[in-house]
């Protein structure tokens, strides 16, 4: 069927097909608005529904290599979920179910002949509230690699004094290695789950809201950190702090309800969103 | 008034009365073990009781209590009465008698009055009259012949020493090595086989069995010559009421004069009671001795049956929790485990005596142990059978305190494992486990709790009244686990209820309990300080 002039077909998530003006198409028209040099992560059509409910719809975008990328947005919008598609983590939940294509450096990350825990140590993760495992602060770095069948101690000792360089720990804690994690203070804590992430030397490194716990120094600390670090990971993060996402990322997204609302470099989010809801968000409208 | 239950006091005083109320019960059954266990030590003085009809008894009080006088006019004055233990059953018959006290004209403290612990028939009480060796009368009189006894008896002790370490070692090991060789000679008929060769091995080893028999008899016959040696010296002790006993100083484990001892004295006699108690073989049936092989035996079942419940309740815990799928099937199998729990413990007692006793210890015997039978080898109670049957038993408490446990896990920290490119497995064996072992300990503990205090399984599935050896040994292979056991708990029962002597046992029951209760708490106590250790390890601030 032809569509008169003027007009548009567009399907929604619950599938259905509707017409409406060009107009308020391009109003509608959300997601990516700018190209991606060099990207690593290529997202496409990208659906997820927790038992029937959709959680993420349609999302289509790119991420650079070697950049911060900021998803900010409402609680409940996704971003996490979003991220935690990059290393199939959601998968330990029931009844999740994903359509669509996730490509990282063009390996496409829902193969059913890709190994699982080979993708999560390309693509490691750091949490929300900082999640040591109670043991030493030295085991904790070596987990990965020892996960990942390193054995010889004078590798580790080389790897996990690496790690925590760094993530600008180890003058903190290079006397006590030996300690339980636990005693460390929050920011400490999680600056050592971030050398915990890049101890198995990913490609991209995945940070859900990881400062949300903590104070400001800290804060600023792991800001700074990660400023450093994407000179050689891909940095995903997650944040509600928008200070925050214009401070360190170069790409920023804003999401919604699910959807990718709209994906830019971060100054122009900021200052000048071309989505209306963008705008309201960070000017700090709603949200 | 209604205010004044809502402000909720009342209900503060119920609760801690509630908690006050189950203290002191516990406080006083402690209290009461403690006071009548810890006391049946203690060398009390020897009483020498005149009646008013001039009757004269020697013994130690050992209770007073009110007489009852059912129908008497209020007023009435109150009567009461003693117990004495007056000892030389071989004598009176009786180890114990009440004595009015209305009845006793005076009581006296003699200096000289000797008690004597001999290794059959009890206690004596008396005065020493004269001391032989042989024929020949080496001391008379009561103050000599007890400096003489003092220096008689080490001796005698450390023949009687060497006449049991002979017995049990050495003759032990002969007859070991004889029914070894015999039942060497029945596996080789059973074998069948050439018959020349076979004949000639049977001859060689009967050679052997001849060449052990010598030996044997060799011994048997210097064993005979330290018998004779131990019952050379006598001992002429005359009771209160002035009749004589000859006896063997052999016969005699202990001699003092309570009457005539110092409070240090008293003390050390004390602790060398106690030791015995702890470490020392029991005499006369039970009621007296020590009770070392039941200690034993309790800890040693216990220790098994942890050994065995422990990775067995873990690892079914771990498959329901991390790897079976959630539903009504499973739900339906955790309410089944939880009920295991609850099903009286001589239903599993039954279980193990037709299970592992007859189906797979039979089975064992038929196996390996041919030349054996008709005697059970495995077919029959032993350790590890009651140390399985106890394990079954307690399976439920671990798997539901380990599932509990990792549970508790928290999801961040099974993520974090997830994220680095962790298995499934290596998060559990790396991290899941070693977060929850306090839990997994508490379990243990539970399961050690309910199974030293479980005596009904046990008597179907391997305890005995008595057991001549202990499980562990010199012989090889050094671990019997198919041998009898003593137990504690079967003890108490044994020594309170089953005794021929009751009055003179009662005692004998509260310091066996007593010691049960130290047992039970020693062993939650060390896993706790374990468990302790590890929370601190594992302590997580995401807890």
């Amino acid at each position: 069927m032809r569509l008169p002039l003027g007009k548009i077909k567009i399907r929604d998530d619950q599938g259905y097909d509707t017409i409406i003006k060009t107009e308020e198409f391009e109003e509608k028209r959300v997601g990516q608005q700018v190209d991606i040099p060099n990207p690593i992560v290529k997202i496409e059509n990208l659906t997820l529904k927790y038992s029937g409910t959709p959680a993420l719809i349609d999302i289509n975008m790119e991420i650079p290599k070697y950049k911060a990328t900021a998803f900010i947005g409402p609680s409940g919008c996704g971003k996490s979920t979003l991220i935690r598609c990059l290393n199939r983590l959601n998968e330990l939940i029931d009844g999740v179910t994903i359509e669509g294509s996730i490509k990282i450096s063009g390996m496409d990350i829902f193969d059913p002949k890709i190994d699982v825990t080979e993708l999560r140590k390309r693509v490691g993760m750091v949490f929300q509230k900082s999640n040591p495992f109670p043991k030493s602060i030295y085991d904790n770095v070596a987990y990965g690699p020892r996960i990942g069948g390193i054995k010889s101690r004078s590798l580790l000792d080389e790897m996990v004094e690496k790690s925590l360089r760094s993530a600008a720990l180890w003058d903190e804690v290079k006397e006590r290695l030996n300690e339980s994690a636990i005693v460390l203070s929050g920011g400490q804590q999680q600056r050592l789950c971030i050398a915990r992430a890049i101890a198995v030397e990913p490609e991209v490194l995945l940070m859900d809201e990881p400062c949300s716990a903590l104070d400001p120094i800290a804060t600023g600390k792991i800001e700074d950190l990660i400023t450093e670090l994407k000179q050689n990971y891909t940095i995903v993060t997650v944040t509600h702090n928008m200070q925050q996402a214009s401070r360190v990322s170069d790409y920023t997204a804003f999401m919604y309800l699910g959807r990718l609302i709209e994906y830019d470099i971060t100054e122009k989010i900021f200052l000048t969103p071309s989505k209306k809801q963008t705008e309201d968000y960070v000017s700090g409208k709603f949200g | 008034m209604k205010n004044f239950w809502k402000s909720g006091d009342p209900f503060i005083w119920i609760t801690g009365g509630a908690l006050t109320f189950s203290l002191l019960m516990i406080g006083g059954l402690l209290f009461l073990i403690m006071a009548k266990g810890l006391g049946f030590f203690w060398p009390s003085d020897i009483a020498e009781v005149r009646l008013k009809d001039e009757t004269k008894l020697l013994g130690q009080i050992t209770a007073r209590e009110k007489i009852p006088q059912p129908g008497a006019p209020p007023g009435t004055p109150e009567r009461y009465r003693i117990q004495l233990q007056i000892g030389n059953r071989d004598i009176y018959g009786l180890d114990f008698r009440w004595v009015n006290e209305d009845e006793i004209a005076k009581i006296d403290y003699p200096r000289s009055a000797v008690l004597l612990e001999r290794r059959e028939w009890g206690n004596m009480y008396g005065f020493i009259n004269e001391i032989r060796e042989g024929e020949v009368v080496v001391a008379q009189g009561n103050e000599e012949s007890w400096i003489v006894l003092k220096d008689l008896l080490p001796q005698t002790q450390d023949i009687y020493k060497t006449i049991k370490r002979i017995e049990k070692k050495d003759i032990g090991d002969f007859n070991y090595k004889i029914e070894k060789l015999r039942l060497d000679i029945r596996k080789l008929e059973l074998q069948g086989g050439d018959q020349t060769s076979m004949q000639a091995n049977i001859k060689s080893l009967e050679d052997q069995i001849e060449v052990q028999k010598k030996l044997y008899r060799n011994k048997e016959s210097e064993l005979a010559g330290l018998y004779e040696k131990l019952t050379e010296d006598k001992i002429i002790v005359s009771t209160i009421d002035g009749r004589e006993k000859e006896m063997s100083i052999g016969a005699i484990v202990r001699a003092y004069r309570p009457n005539d001892m110092s409070l240090l004295d008293k003390a050390l006699l004390y602790i060398s009671k106690v030791w015995e108690f702890v470490s020392g073989e029991p005499r006369e049936s039970n009621t007296e001795g020590g009770i070392f092989p039941a200690i034993f035996g309790t800890v040693m079942m216990v220790v098994i049956m942890s050994v065995v419940v422990l990775p067995f309740g873990v690892l079914a815990a771990l498959y329901l929790r991390e790897y079976a799928k959630q539903g009504l099937l499973l739900r339906i199998v955790r309410i089944c485990v939880n009920n295991l729990a609850g099903v009286p413990s001589i239903v599993f007692g039954v279980f193990g005596l037709g299970f592992f006793i007859y189906a797979i210890g039979g089975t064992i015997d038929s196996l390996f142990y041919p030349e054996s039978l008709p005697t059970p080898t495995y077919g029959t109670g032993g350790i590890i059978w009651a140390s399985l049957t106890l394990a079954l038993l307690t399976v439920p408490v671990v798997i539901v305190a380990t599932e509990e446990g990792l549970a508790a896990v928290p999801r961040a920290i099974t993520e974090g494992s997830f994220a680095l490119g962790a298995t499934k497995f290596e998060t559990i064996w790396r991290v899941v486990i070693p977060v929850s072992m306090p839990a997994i300990l508490t379990g243990l503990i539970l399961a050690i709790a309910r199974a030293t205090g479980e005596v009904a399984p046990l008597m179907i599935t391997g305890v005995v009244k008595l057991a001549p050896e202990l499980p562990i040994d010199g012989d090889f292979p050094f671990i019997h686990l198919e041998r009898k056991f003593m137990h504690l708990g079967f003890h108490i029962y044994d020594v309170g209820f089953q005794s021929p002597n009751v009055e003179a046992a009662k005692p004998m029951v509260y310091a066996t309990t007593l010691l049960l209760i130290f047992i039970v708490v020693v062993l939650n106590f060390t896993a706790i300080v374990i468990r302790n250790r590890l929370r601190k390890r594992y302590a997580s601030s995401v807890f």
